[in-house]
This record gives C-alpha cells, structure tokens and sequence, in this order.
C-alpha cells in the first residue's frame, strides 16, 4: 500500500517533463502508434479549441488524507500546495462574472482547505446554478471536524461526486488502501441519511468508477446498474448516477503502468478505442481548470503535467474569458484517455 | 520466422485476417460484435460464457482477451474463476460420460 506521493518519495516521475518524456516514447517515437495531435487531424479535429465555457474546475490543493494508487494528481497527507484565500478571492471575482454554468471543486481532498467552508459559503452565494464538490467520501469520516460535512453540503445545496472503484472491499482497498471500503460505506450512508442520493431528491450524489488496473472501463450504465443493484442489497445506499472515467496514463497511474510492464499495452487500448465522435465532447472543450495557485490550465489532467492554457491571459487573476475562449487546447499522448470508446471526462462518458 | 507459435502481440492483429478474405472476415466480426451485445443475455453473461469457454478450447489469446473484457465490465476474479470451473467440469464430465460407452461396449463383449 502507498503511503507517500512521487514527489515526496523523489521519484522521477514527480517531475512533468519526464512524464511528458515517456508519453512521447516507445510506441510513439517508433511510429508504431500515432501521436494524438495526427491522429486527431486524420479526422480534421486539430487543433481542439473551445466551445462555449461550461465548467470552472478549481483544484484548492493536492493535500489528501488517502494516498491512490491511480491518482493522476499525485495527492497524499505530504503534499503541502494549498490554496490561498487571496487565490480564492480572485476565484470568487471570475466565479461572479463567468459564462460558465458549473462550479467543480477538486483537490487532494478539497475539504482538507483550511479556507474551504469559507469558499464554499462565498461561492454558494454568487449563485452559480450546478456547484460540485468532488469528495473522496473518506475525508467524512477522517476526523471529528469532517464528520458535518454532509449537512454543510446539504446547507449549500452542493452537488457531491465522490469515487468508488467498485462496489466490493477487495477491488476498493487494493487501489485506494486499507479500510478505504468501509469509510466510503459509512460516508455514502452518512450522506443518504441528509436525503443526498435518495430518489427524486433535489440533493445530488453521484459515483465516480474509475478501473482498479491497466483495463479500460466497460459500458457506464452497464456498471451503473451493477454498482446500484450491490450498494442497495449488500449496504442500502442509494445514489443517482455513475460516471466511468478512464485513468489517464500521467503521474501515479504513469508509475504503476510501467512498473508492471503494462504501459504499452495501455497506450496500445487506448489508441485502439480511439472514437472521433469522443473527440467532439471532451472537456477541455467546455472547462477552464485553475491551480492551487491560481494558473489556468485546459484540464485537471493538463495541471498536473505542469502544460498551462496557450493563451494571452494564464493566471486567474488576469482572468479574460473571451481571450482564454481564443485559444487552441494543449495536448499530448495521455490525451488518448480522454476520447477511448465512449470517452471520458470528470462528467464520465462524453459519446 | 517466430520460434513460438503463440505470440500476445499477434491478438492486436486479429482484424488483419480481413485483408486476405475481406467478404468473409468481415462477416465474421459484424456477427461477432452481435453476439457480444447485450441481448436476452446480458454482456457480462456472456463475457463470463466467453471466458469458460476460452479456457475450454484453450485459446491463449481467448483468456487474456476476456480476463481483461471481464475486468472492464467489473467482474469479480471469483466470478471468473467459477465460470472456469463451470467449463473445466463440463469438459471433465465430456470426458466421463463417455465412461458409460466404455461400460456398454465392455458388457457386450464379455460373457
């Protein structure tokens, strides 16, 4: 089981451009797969640009009680990058005048913020119509300071998107670590309990899957309907939808895939499930994904490889939404996470 | 030339079978995509069906095809390890049943 980040353990791949490195490698540099940007261009997709702005994704820091075998930020308790308050004003100021219809909140574990209640309140009053918070569900349970969470976001009507792998022990444990399984269990009842997930309420909760492995996901409503069958018979829980999101090949996924000799044969699938129509949805298209200290990136995946929105303005505090929306989207081979089979994005299938 | 007459790399090349009778090979894989969809079976059903038999017919390329399509599909080891055992005992019962011929053929020619 993991217990420290990359970075904290001086790995290599702590550092973005030797992942970047790697995900032009192999395959790629031998010219048996095509890189993402000729690819994308076989069907006259390149270069990606914007739609209209739909989502602003704030990541408050890396800072996480769980330490994920999968996690593309490389979260964990070592990591220190949290967001500011001065940050989190100049958020507010974009957050009261964007286009966008969608807060999302990220992290690490958001709500390990020491300024996140405050946040929430704050951004919770300038009205934005859809505010998610993606919570880990264990941060519930960590200590007795996280345990109101539920009522909280229930207070702000927040939108709570949570992960869990699978719907048995064994599967949940190996990616996320020991007891991760049960905590998630008593957090999903703890949220049930508020009303969160309960059939025809106004109060969202919904799954994230994500595969515990170098396998792509299967059907979403497929897995869906076996996630809500086993949580209600095993353990009574209820929630509204499942979102199957691919794990991109970049930081600790990136590790693991080329310490069990697996990251060819991953980027092989990925390559392989390549879907055009995919290409049109994903969400670099519709979202705007800031730092814990404020830079604008085109995705969370993007922030994390350190590859900043090519744009005039890149710092939320210069923030122009009509010169961000003039720019072409930044790309590399992890991108091929985001456009296999029905696609993915943090919303789940995008085809 | 290989020196294996097995290779995992050759599974990616499956749909080249194609170039060289294209009328046929392409009959095969539009009828095989049919056969996966979810139908009166659900395709979890019959990646599980799939995987018993891979084991039956022992098809290297078979097993790690629908190992890996059952974990897509969130299938349990224990699940797939049953389902290879609901192959391996029709398979060994294959083998027993014919036991009765034995039987019969025995009692025939004894006195």
């Amino acid at each position: 089981m993991l217990t420290k980040s990359l970075k904290a353990k001086g790995n290599v791949l702590a550092q973005t451009n030797k992942q970047l490195e790697l995900l032009q490698s192999g395959p790629f540099a031998d010219k048996d797969l095509p890189l993402f940007k000729d690819k994308v261009a076989q069907s006259g997709q390149f270069p990606l640009r914007p739609k209209t702005l739909e989502i602003l994704q704030i990541n408050v820091g890396y800072m996480c009680n769980q330490v994920c075998e999968h996690c593309h930020v490389d979260a964990g308790p070592d990591r220190k990058e949290i967001m500011t308050r001065d940050t989190m004003e100049q958020c507010l100021e974009v957050i009261k005048k964007t286009g966008a219809h969608t807060l999302d909140l990220t992290g690490g574990a958001p709500e390990m913020n020491p300024d996140f209640r405050w946040f929430v309140e704050s951004a919770s009053a300038a009205g934005i119509k859809d505010f998610i918070v993606r919570s880990n569900l264990t941060i519930i349970r960590a200590n007795k300071k996280y345990y109101d969470l539920p009522e909280f976001f229930a207070k702000h009507n927040i939108h709570v998107v949570s992960s869990m792998p699978h719907y048995t022990k064994g599967k949940t444990d190996k990616q996320r670590g020991e007891g991760v399984f049960s905590a998630s269990i008593e957090a999903l009842k703890s949220l049930n309990a508020v009303g969160y997930g309960m059939p025809n309420s106004p109060l969202k909760l919904d799954l994230v899957y994500n595969p515990s492995g170098a396998f792509l996901p299967g059907n979403q409503a497929a897995l869906e309907q076996d996630f809500k069958k086993a949580l209600l018979a095993d353990f009574d829980i209820r929630f509204h939808a499942l979102f199957a999101i691919t794990n991109l090949p970049i930081a600790r996924f990136l590790d693991y895939l080329i310490a069990s000799e697996n990251f060819e044969d991953y980027m092989y699938a990925l390559v392989d499930a390549y879907n055009p129509a995919a290409v049109k949805g994903v969400m670099c298209t519709n979202t705007i994904s800031v730092s814990w200290d404020g830079y604008l990136y085109d995705c969370d995946f993007n922030q994390m490889l350190g590859l900043k929105v090519a744009a005039k303005v890149t710092h939320i505090k210069d923030y122009n939404e009509a010169l961000l929306q003039d720019r072409n989207i930044v790309t590399s081979q992890h991108c091929y996470g985001c456009t296999a089979g029905a696609g993915s994005s943090c919303q789940g299938v995008v085809a | 030339m290989d020196n294996s007459y097995y290779n995992p790399a050759d599974l990616k090349k499956f749909s080249k079978i194609s170039e060289w009778s294209p009328e046929l090979g392409d009959k095969f894989f539009d009828y095989y995509a049919s056969v996966f969809k979810d139908g009166a079976l659900s395709a979890r059903e019959k990646s599980l069906i799939a995987l018993a038999v891979a084991h039956v017919v022992k098809c290297p390329y078979c097993i790690d095809a629908y190992t890996q399509d059952g974990l897509e599909k969130g299938i349990d080891k224990e699940e797939m390890m049953e389902a290879v055992h609901v192959g391996a005992a029709i398979e060994s019962g294959a083998t027993l049943v014919h036991g009765v011929q034995m039987m019969n053929k025995y009692n025939k020619l004894s006195m």
